[in-house]
C-alpha cells in the first residue's frame, strides 16, 4: 500500500480525515508512516507547550470596566441601513421645516417678541445626531491608516478597505441630506470624507509604503481627521444637549 | 445561544445586556488573542478593541453564525492587523533571531537543571517565532483549528474563505511549523 501523504496525516491528527479507520490500520502496519505521524505529533504537541496567561472569573467585569465609558448609547439594529432610517430622517427633516415655519411663539415682559426654536437649529441637530456614529466609524479608519507604521513589506489594509466601502453609501446619503438641508459645513466635511473613503475602498488589499503615504497625504492635506473629530464631538454634544431657544436675532435665551 | 437573548437586547441598545456578553466571552477572546499575538499586552488591546468594534457593529450581526464565532472573526482580524504592524518594527528582532537559533542548536541533549529550564523557555520562544513566520491567513486558520478546536468548516465560515482554502492554510501552517520546530524537537528527545 502507498504511504500516507502529509496532508492526510494532518487531517487525521485533527480528527478531520474521512478515512480515519483506513489510516489507523495503515499506521499499525507501516513503520515509515508511523514515524512520520509521530514526528508530526511531536511538533504539534510542542506548539501546545507555549502557556497562555490565566485570566480569572472576574476578568470579564474588568474588561467591561475598561470599555464601559466608551460604550455610549448605541442605535438599535440595522441603524446604518439607509432604507430603514432614510424615511424617518425625511419625516424629521420635514417636521423640522414645518416647525421652523410655524415657529414657537411666546410673550415676554416689555412687549411682544417672537421666540423660536429655529428651523436651522433643529435641522443641524437632527443631522449631527444621525451622523455621529458614522463619523466615529470613519474616524477609526482614518486613524488606523494615519498611525500605521511603515515597514519593509506591504501593509494589509483589507479591514480598513472593507470598512471604507461599507461607510461610503451612508456617507453619500448623509452628504446629500446635509447639502439639501443647507448644512454647508457638514456637507463640506462629508464631501472631503467621501473622496478619501473612496480612495481607501478602491485601494489594493495590501499597499506599499508609497501607496500608504499617498493615502495619508490625502487625509492630512484636507485636515480630515481633525475635521471629523470636531464634527463628531459636536454631534455627541448635540445628542446630549437640549435645543437652545434663540430670539429673532439668533441670540441664545 | 446566549443567555436570556442578551444579543437581541444588546442590539436594541441595552448596554446591560452587552455587559453580560462581555463578561461571558472575555476570557475566550483573551485566550484566542494571546495565541494570535503571543503577547499579553497586545492580547489585552485585542480584547478591548474586539468588544468596542463588536458594540459599534452590533446592528450588522445576524444570527446566522453564533455570537462567539462572530466575535472570533473580529478578534482574529484585529489580531492579524496588529501582528502585521508589529512585524514592521521587528527588523532588530529578525537580526537577533539567527543568534538565538545558534544558541538552541548548541544546547546539549539531556541538559540538566537550569539549562533545561532555559531550553524550555527557548523552545517556547521558538514556537512563538515559528507562529510569527506564518502568513496572516495561515496563522488565523491554524490557531482556530489547533488551539480553539473549531472544525475546518467552521473556520472557513468564520473567515469567509471556504473549506478548501482553509484546509490548505492549515496544511501550509503545519508544514512551516514542522520545518521550524523539528530541529528543536529532535534535539529535545
Amino acid at each position: 500500500m502507498n504511504h500516507i501523504g502529509e496532508e492526510q496525516l494532518v487531517l487525521f491528527y485533527y480528527g478531520e480525515s474521512g478515512e480515519s479507520a483506513a489510516i489507523e490500520g495503515h499506521l499499525e502496519e507501516c513503520e515509515t508512516c508511523r514515524d512520520e505521524f509521530r514526528a508530526l505529533q511531536r511538533v504539534l504537541n510542542t506548539v501546545d507547550s507555549a502557556p497562555v496567561p490565566e485570566r480569572g472569573p472576574e476578568y470579564g467585569s474588568q474588561v467591561w470596566q475598561r470599555i464601559e465609558k466608551r460604550v455610549g448609547h448605541r442605535p438599535g439594529r440595522n441603524f446604518m441601513h439607509w432604507w430603514i432610517w432614510a424615511p424617518a430622517m425625511a419625516v424629521l427633516v420635514i417636521g423640522a421645516f414645518l416647525a421652523g415655519r410655524l415657529s414657537y411663539r411666546t410673550q415676554r415682559p416689555g412687549g411682544p417678541a417672537t421666540v423660536a426654536v429655529s428651523n436651522q437649529q433643529i435641522r443641524e441637530r437632527i443631522l449631527l445626531v444621525a451622523v455621529g456614529d458614522h463619523l466615529e466609524r470613519s474616524q477609526m479608519v482614518l486613524a488606523e491608516l494615519s498611525n500605521a507604521p511603515e515597514g519593509k513589506g506591504k501593509l494589509d489594509i483589507s479591514d480598513e478597505r472593507q470598512m471604507a466601502a461599507d461607510l461610503l453609501d451612508d456617507n453619500r446619503l448623509y452628504r446629500q441630506t446635509a447639502a439639501s438641508t443647507g448644512e454647508k459645513g457638514v456637507a463640506s466635511v462629508l464631501d472631503d470624507l467621501e473622496t478619501v473613503l473612496m480612495e481607501i475602498a478602491h485601494s489594493p488589499s495590501e499597499v506599499s509604503n508609497q501607496q500608504l503615504d499617498d493615502l495619508r497625504q490625502q487625509i492630512q492635506e484636507r485636515g480630515l481627521l481633525f475635521k471629523v473629530r470636531v464634527l463628531g464631538s459636536q454631534a455627541r454634544e448635540q445628542e446630549s444637549e437640549p435645543v437652545a431657544r434663540k430670539d429673532k436675532e439668533g441670540k441664545k435665551l | 445561544m446566549e443567555a436570556g437573548g442578551a444579543v437581541e437586547r444588546a442590539q436594541s441598545g441595552d448596554s446591560d445586556a452587552f455587559r453580560l456578553l462581555v463578561e461571558q466571552h472575555s476570557r475566550a477572546v483573551f485566550r484566542l488573542a494571546f495565541r494570535m499575538t503571543g503577547n499579553e499586552q497586545d492580547a489585552e488591546d485585542v480584547v478591548q478593541e474586539t468588544f468596542l468594534r463588536a458594540y459599534r457593529q452590533l446592528g450588522k450581526y445576524e444570527a446566522r453564525s453564533s455570537f462567539s464565532t462572530w466575535l472570533y472573526r473580529i478578534a482574529s482580524n484585529y489580531s492579524l492587523d496588529l501582528i502585521r504592524m508589529r512585524k514592521r518594527h521587528e527588523d532588530k528582532r529578525e537580526r537577533g533571531k539567527a543568534d538565538e537559533r545558534d544558541i538552541l542548536q548548541t544546547l546539549p541533549v539531556n541538559t540538566p537543571g537550569p539549562d533545561r529550564i532555559l531550553y524550555s523557555s527557548q523552545v517556547q520562544e521558538r514556537v512563538n517565532e515559528a507562529l510569527n513566520e506564518l502568513s496572516a491567513q495561515e496563522r488565523t486558520a491554524f490557531v482556530l483549528r489547533h488551539f480553539e478546536g473549531l472544525s475546518i468548516d467552521e473556520i472557513g465560515e468564520t473567515l469567509g474563505t471556504g473549506t478548501n482554502a482553509t484546509k490548505h492554510s492549515i496544511f501550509r501552517a503545519v508544514q512551516k511549523l514542522r520545518r521550524s520546530l523539528e530541529p528543536v524537537v529532535t534535539t529535545a528527545r
